[in-house]
């Protein structure tokens, strides 16, 4: 495939209660393989997909979670979190999980893989993709 | 233009399914290709032939049949969002054992692969959905 498009995967909802963010996840992981330029986009309550320490023993659905931080083996090196959703769920980036990503473009050096920006940079960010699909 | 489309949610509960058809109608009456459309989370759904709604309603599965047969539309169900709902065609009934399959003409199983294929080799992707 000679062609690369920029896709970003929207995400918005929270991890439990609907199947939106598992499944979204799940065309990641297979879309990892067609070597596009992929970023993710975590916004509204989908900011909690990230959060750490979750423990779903409670409601009996597996906890996904640490998938995300395999994803810089996966080459997906780029998660956009808006800020501003943080604020508004009382959320800090601390509350968020470390996800890192070996940069082989800088001798493999351990870098973070989320990215916080504001409302004004994620349309940027938005505005700048090939494909959209939001979950 | 070439577009792809996406249909997210399941026919009857909501209306993506039923937008997605008159969209994909007006897009191809305008002279566009829409080459595939792609049935994930609960719009996998729509692909049961097992489906019977009142005769006063509008069939939402033979609608998209019928829409695939004329314009030769390849209409995609994701496999493991299919699976998970007890949607499964006659090879992946044999293949788990099941006694029943349920796919309608016009539909086929395969992997989320199709999805991002259509990413690609569209001009446009829209998804229809919550």
């Amino acid at each position: 495939m000679s062609d690369v498009k920029k896709f970003l995967y929207v995400n918005r909802k929270a991890p439990y209660g609907t199947i939106y963010a598992l499944e979204s996840l799940e065309v990641v992981l297979i879309g990892a393989a067609f070597e596009q330029d992929v970023s993710l986009a975590f916004l509204d309550d989908g900011v909690f997909q990230l959060t750490k320490g979750q423990n779903t023993d409670g409601i009996g659905i597996k906890n996904f979670s640490p998938t995300f931080r395999a994803l810089g083996d996966f080459e997906v090196t780029k998660l956009y979190v808006e800020k501003d959703s943080l604020e508004e769920r009382g959320l800090s980036p601390d509350d968020l999980q470390e996800i890192m990503y070996e940069d082989e473009d800088d001798d493999w050096e351990e870098k973070p893989s989320i990215r916080l920006v504001s409302r004004a940079e994620m349309a940027d960010v938005m505005a700048d993709q090939d494909v959209v699909l939001s979950f | 233009m070439k577009i792809g489309v996406v249909v997210s949610e399941g026919p009857y509960t909501h209306q993506a399914a039923d937008t997605a058809y008159h969209f994909v109608k007006a897009a191809l009456d305008g002279g566009h290709e829409v080459p595939r459309v792609f049935f994930y989370h609960d719009g996998v759904n729509v692909s049961t032939r097992l489906s019977v709604p009142p005769q006063d309603e509008r069939h939402i599965q033979n609608n998209w049949t019928n829409l695939a047969k004329e314009h030769d539309i390849d209409l995609v169900v994701c496999i493991a969002a299919a699976q998970r709902r007890g949607l499964l065609d006659e090879n992946e009934a044999n293949r788990q054992g099941k006694d029943a399959n349920n796919i309608a003409d016009g539909f086929r199983i395969s992997g989320l692969g199709q999805l991002i294929e259509m990413g690609i080799q569209t001009d446009r992707l829209v998804t229809f959905g919550d």
